[in-house]
């Protein structure tokens, strides 16, 4: 598998982790490398006394890159200065941006996170922005700048897998950036869709975190963002209405008495 | 004695207390790896933590890099 470059990173794994639902430490740790990931998300919150361990150390020892999230963001200006604060506290200006506009699907906000992607990307960051499956929405945010695009599959751990990959392919197509399918990936058979349809990369937590056995899961996850990738590169067979014979035609016996 | 408003709760801390007083009386250990401050709604580089003085009814959010994504 090629390596994936955005910005001016590589990474062996297609697969990004989002730490989020795990049920502890030692589950993010054991999850993250059964998955290969190289990248992991973490979300800016207040310093709470009574945690115990420290993510970063986790994240460090498996080897991941650690992507700070806007999460909880609902208006460009904090969605911004989250990805400040992020900026002094990680030492990256990498950001996974992040702006919701209901809190109920926690889709998007599309007008504040065009607002928040140019001035992030005016400060200097590699944004890399989660977005609607909006093909029109995406050409803005590269146009602003984005060093990725990552539209929804579905909203997030909705495990709905993903909903419109015609608007999926159209934004695989007309992108010069890498493309990220994040969010609403349900299981391993939606992370190889999301591949086979020509995304760079899967962006996932919930279908990990949230499993019976979340290593196991990741394990798996791991599989099929390289299975889906491989049989993109392989090129399928088109899809036909009718059965072709994969047997020689003739020479067939016969078989039944004159 | 500065009263402050320090992750959302009301606190009060000594006399020529800074921010980096404060970052340690949210919790933070140590050298506050991984931790941010906002004051104000704006964020104050971790080098000018021991300079600044709490203003009175100033508003203090003191972050770090938790669980989280998708």
């Amino acid at each position: 598998m090629d390596r994936l470059t955005i910005g001016d990173r590589t990474f062996g794994s297609r697969l990004i982790i989002g730490t989020g639902g795990f049920r502890n430490l030692e589950t993010v740790r054991k999850a993250v490398k059964a998955s290969g990931a190289e990248m992991a998300t973490v979300a800016m919150r207040r310093v709470d006394p009574s945690a115990r361990g420290s993510l970063l150390d986790v994240l460090t020892e498996v080897g991941c890159f650690v992507l700070p999230n806007t999460a909880g963001c609902f208006t460009a200006r904090d969605a911004v200065t989250t990805a400040r604060l992020a900026r002094e506290a990680l030492e990256t200006d990498w950001v996974k941006l992040e702006v919701i506009g209901d809190d109920r699907t926690l889709l998007p906000d599309a007008s504040e996170l065009l607002e928040a992607a140019e001035t992030l990307v005016g400060e200097g960051f590699t944004v890399l922005p989660y977005t609607n499956d909006d093909p029109v929405l995406a050409q803005r945010l590269e146009d602003a700048g984005c060093a990725a695009v990552m539209p929804l599959g579905s909203p997030i751990g909705s495990g709905m897998g993903i909903l419109n990959t015609y608007n999926l392919r159209l934004i695989v197509e007309q992108s010069h950036v890498p493309v990220i399918l994040d969010a609403g990936i349900g299981t391993v058979s939606d992370a190889a869709l999301a591949m086979e349809s020509g995304a760079d990369g899967v962006l996932l937590a919930s279908a990990i975190s949230r499993a019976e056995d979340p290593a196991a899961m990741a394990n798996a996850m791991r599989k099929a963002v390289e299975a889906g990738y491989e049989a993109r590169r392989a090129g399928r067979i088109p899809r036909r209405l009718y059965a072709e014979a994969s047997s020689p035609e003739e020479g067939v016996a016969e078989l039944q008495s004159p | 004695m500065p009263a402050v408003c320090l992750n959302g709760e009301e606190r009060t801390l000594p006399d020529g207390a800074t921010v980096l007083d404060a970052v340690h009386a949210s919790g933070a250990e140590g050298e506050a790896r991984g931790v941010a401050v906002a004051v104000d709604g704006e964020v104050l580089p971790r080098a000018e933590w021991t300079r600044t003085a709490l203003g009175e009814g100033c508003h203090l959010e003191v972050l770090h890099a938790v669980q989280g994504g998708c």
